[in-house]
């Protein structure tokens, strides 16, 4: 009979041995893997694991839903104040307007001079103002960034509740009582 | 003296041997390999020409590539909802065959200020900025804004998908030929030079009645 070389067994004594090392050293108990019910987490997060705010409450482990992606209104339609002295918001996009040292966008149509022609509102006397309330020609400089005040609004659903009340508002239900 | 006496007897020479019939090759062989030599030679010109026309040979150069590329990145003419874009081409060479050849041969001065860096920083080009535009803006406005036209055609533009003021201008100031898209979309695809004193929009044109 052929002996059988010892290495031929070899792989086969590995493949036996190697489990049972493993096992025996180190820590091979099962942890049991605990993990926290997975939140339902939604575009607006979880305010019930409250743990970090700027992340919409969204734990940090997970991936954030990101919001539905807003655009601007552009309907060209005046829009009421929420407050007397609200600057108007502007009702239509400003994709790509320049507003620089160079040029101004905003003024083409809105300044004095062109307002009629476009039937846009045209820029207030205040903000040919400057602070010693001198009128000047052109809207003066601490005026000169539109977007600084006003801004465009998106048909994004508001983030927190706003229980802002007018003042009409407020002398009318006071009347009321 | 004498250099020049040989150089004229090689040219006296060389013209004598172009202008004699040919002694060995045949008619059909002339005919032919000068087709054929004329199919080769036009569209290796094409070739070459419509290479030049392309948005990497444009953007190989560094003023481009640093200054008005970078800034066309921004721009809806780069990217926008449906993919269909400009490229530099597009808007800056004509696409009639005999206006893109004179457009090509003005081009050669900017190769020369390539080659001497007339515009190499940042700063040379924002000097220049106003020049350049201005350029632009003249050769626009002499064709009727027609690169402009390759793909924006008014009789194509439905003014009722259009914002209202968009419509309302275009109708009054386009339709009527009283203005050209240059006129008010200037600065669309490039940053504004300073533009004091230049008058944007329909500024410069008459008033129209109100469109209430």
């Amino acid at each position: 009979m052929r002996r059988i070389p010892i290495h031929a067994f070899l792989p086969v004594l590995a493949a036996a041995v190697l489990p049972l090392l493993l096992a025996a050293c180190g820590d091979r108990d099962p942890a049991p893997e605990i993990r926290p019910p997975a939140p339902p987490i939604s575009a607006r997060g979880n305010p019930a694991q409250d743990i970090d705010n700027l992340r919409r409450n969204v734990p940090i482990l997970s991936e954030i839903t990101p919001l539905p992606m807003a655009t601007v209104e552009n309907f060209d339609m005046t829009r009421g104040r929420a407050y007397p002295m609200q600057p108007p918001t502007i009702p239509h996009s400003i994709d790509g307007y320049q507003v620089d040292l160079n040029s101004n966008r905003c003024m083409l149509c809105h300044a004095r001079s062109n307002a009629a022609q476009f039937q846009a509102p045209p820029v207030s006397v205040t903000h040919y103002m400057d602070r010693d309330d001198q009128f000047l020609a052109e809207v003066s400089p601490r005026r000169y960034f539109c977007v600084q005040c006003h801004v465009t609004q998106t048909n994004a659903r508001p983030l927190v509740a706003n229980g802002f009340r007018d003042i009409d508002e407020v002398l009318r239900s006071e009347r009321m009582q | 003296m004498r250099l020049l006496r040989r150089g004229r007897d090689g040219l006296v020479s060389l013209w004598a041997q172009f202008n004699r019939p040919a002694r060995y090759l045949s008619l059909g062989f002339l005919t032919m390999g000068g087709f054929i030599a004329g199919i080769v030679f036009w569209g290796g010109f094409n070739t070459a020409l419509e290479a030049t026309n392309t948005e990497v040979f444009c953007t190989s150069c560094h003023e481009m590539e640093a200054n008005v590329f970078e800034e066309l990145k921004s721009t809806i003419h780069y990217t926008n909802r449906s993919g269909v874009r400009a490229t530099c081409p597009d808007c800056h060479v004509p696409h009639d065959w005999t206006d893109k050849m004179a457009r090509k041969m003005q081009a050669s001065k900017e190769v020369w200020g390539n080659i001497f860096g007339t515009i190499d920083t940042r700063e040379k080009f924002l000097d220049n900025r106003l020049k350049l535009a201005q350029h632009e803006w003249d050769r626009l406005k002499a064709n009727d804004s027609l690169e402009c036209r390759n793909c924006h055609d008014y009789d194509s533009m439905d003014l009722t998908r259009q914002a209202s003021r968009a419509a309302f201008v275009h109708r009054s100031y386009l339709a009527t030929g009283e203005a050209t898209c240059i006129d008010c979309h200037k600065g669309i695809a490039h940053k504004l030079p300073d533009m004091t004193g230049i008058p944007q929009g329909v500024q410069s044109l008459p008033s129209l009645p109100s469109p209430h």
